[in-house]
């Protein structure tokens, strides 16, 4: 009889990801409302802050270690995670929604013969059955479903979930050495990308756009980045240009973003740019154009010319902070 | 060497999505549906891979789905590729449905090397790929920038969150194509006529139970539009104020 709710947690470089806290979280209020047991689960070679989950209400975490775990192993991983999720049989799966938890989902989900939905923005609870709402058509549309296998795979998107640190259980680590693991497909190197920061995890964004006119006034946007700690990014005319590397795009073909602050400098709103971000908590436009569709997502708009105005926010900003 | 491209046949990005009457899907009239965006990188790569590899490497094209996804087969026709497969389906499939129908196809083909686009700009699930390849028991490395085949040997670069993994693999394997990987051809007007000619192989697409059931599809609630605040540089103070004390963001 399958009994229990196990959160995957995610590390980088021997530290637990931000949206293993918010898997966590979900895991143990989910379990509440199904009235099963809960633990949580991490694969690594070493971990620092395994038990931390604690304050999210997670009294057992098992550590699958291995030397060769450092980096994440598609073959490897899901393995070992599916084994253990057998082993104590799982019937529900958390996961961020990560570029690890989205490769490894879909994978779990063939080795346990379960159904997956990829990045949740809502999980719900109806008449005992989990309802998950996600985004389709980069958030022009959301789907309600659910799933009718046994064992059940969600992945969350990082950033709508709140990590709830309320708790504080002493956790219990169990570890466990994992012996050859399967490496058929391995990670050898990471190159790190020039830019500081990644839209996909960036608390604020800054994006520029065609009114930026041309590459080499983005430094406009980088210094008023810089001074808010926040990415880059860019819309697709920009990066179709190769003003800016496609990492940065955002909108349906690039990334879909949930940042608390979104600024968009010189940026019109074509209908799959707002798709990508229009989920986020707070919309900045300054464009030149009044009547840009962007002002008709924006909390505050200042409709004027950005080279001109991004200088003056940057030293505001800039006098704030000191 | 045979290799494959598994194609979707999507709504057009600049499309306004509006519900269907069932709740349940897009209302399809008056939409433009083109082939995924990314699976023009998948075809591209495969094509520059038979390119590399010559001989009498094949290229099929396979899509699930009804007579609409002809219309993208064709492309994928025109842009080169040797064969095109429909594997039918009218109805609807989720990810796992269209996945069995593919690899069912793949390993009865024989074809070692596979191609996705990383994922489809419909319904967004990034997964087909990785559950085709688990299910033929095949390696497979998603969100692909940089792709070299050296014999058996696979090197690819995905990327990330910050950065890019470079990852070792091998034949049998399923790469999916990120924006980037490759700059996609244009079909040529005689690869278009020569596509006209073609006969697109169909199949029935191989039974599969889902494990999703849609319960609705709705439109996002509609954000209210905020205010303009002013029209040049003097309505900073206030524009950094509104940010500080209302929004508290920064």
């Amino acid at each position: 009889m399958a009994n229990k709710i196990l959160a995957i947690l995610e590390q980088r470089e021997g530290s637990l990801k931000k949206v293993s806290f918010e898997a966590a979280s979900v895991a143990v209020s989910l379990a509440k409302q199904l009235n099963l047991e809960v633990e949580a689960v991490a694969v690594g070679s070493e971990i620092k802050n395994l038990s931390e989950v604690g304050k999210c209400g997670i009294k057992n975490v098992t550590f699958l270690k291995n030397s060769e775990f450092t980096n994440y192993s598609s073959s490897g991983y899901s393995e070992v995670i599916s084994n253990y999720a057998k082993e104590v049989n799982a019937s529900y799966l958390i996961i961020g929604n990560t570029a690890l938890g989205n490769d490894l989902a879909p994978r779990l989900a063939v080795q346990l013969k379960s159904g997956c939905l990829m990045d949740c923005i809502n999980l719900q609870v109806e008449s005992g059955e989990v309802i998950a709402t996600r985004p389709i058509y980069a958030g022009k549309a959301n789907f309600k479903l659910k799933l009718n296998s046994e064992i059940k795979i969600y992945t969350i998107r990082p950033n709508i979930f709140k990590a709830d640190f309320s708790a504080n259980e002493n956790v219990n680590i169990t570890l466990k050495e994992i012996s050859n693991p399967n490496l058929k497909s391995k990670v050898v190197a990471f190159k790190k990308s020039e830019g500081k920061l990644d839209v996909a995890e960036a608390d604020i964004i800054v994006s520029g756009g065609r009114g930026m006119k041309g590459p080499e006034n983005f430094h406009l946007i980088e210094s008023l980045a810089n001074v808010l700690g926040a990415a880059v990014g860019a819309s697709r005319a920009v990066v179709d240009a190769g003003w800016r590397p496609h990492r940065e795009q955002v909108g349906q073909t690039g990334k879909t973003v949930s940042p608390s602050l979104y600024i968009a400098c010189g940026i019109s709103g074509a209908i799959q740019h707002l798709a990508g971000m229009s989920t986020s908590k707070y919309i900045v436009a300054i464009n030149k154009d009044k009547d840009a569709p962007i002002f008709s997502v924006a909390d505050y708009g200042i409709a004027g010319d950005v080279f001109e105005v991004l200088p003056v926010l940057t030293e505001e900003i800039k006098k704030l902070r000191s | 060497m045979k290799i494959a491209v598994c194609v979707s046949h999507v709504p057009d990005t600049a499309t306004r999505i509006k519900i269907g009457s069932d709740r349940k899907s897009i209302d399809p009239s008056g939409v433009t549906f083109i082939i995924n965006p990314y699976d023009e990188y998948a075809v591209e790569e495969a094509l520059k891979t038979k390119g590399i590899l010559g001989g009498d490497t094949i290229v099929y094209v396979l899509s699930v789905g009804g007579d609409a996804n002809r219309e993208t087969l064709r492309k994928a026709l025109a842009m080169g590729v040797d064969e095109a497969i429909l594997l039918r389906s009218e109805k609807q499939k989720d990810s796992f449905g269209i996945a069995q129908a593919l690899a069912d196809e793949i390993k009865s083909l024989g074809c070692e090397l596979v191609f996705f686009g990383k994922q489809s700009v419909d319904f967004d699930n990034s997964i087909t790929g990785q559950i085709t390849a688990e299910l033929l028991n095949y390696n497979c490395v998603p969100v692909v920038v940089e792709f070299k085949l050296d014999g058996n040997k696979i090197t690819a670069e995905r990327e990330i969150e910050g950065g890019r993994e470079v990852i070792e693999t091998s034949l049998p394997a399923i790469i999916s194509a990120q924006k980037g990987l490759n700059e996609p051809r244009y079909a040529s007007l005689k690869g278009i006529m020569a596509a006209k000619k073609k006969i697109i192989i169909e199949k029935p697409a191989a039974s599969s139970t889902d494990f999703t059931e849609v319960i609705e599809m709705s439109l996002p609630a509609s954000k209210q539009p905020g205010r303009i605040i002013g029209t040049d540089s003097s309505a900073v103070a206030e524009l950094v104020k509104l940010l500080r004390e209302e929004a508290k963001v920064i």
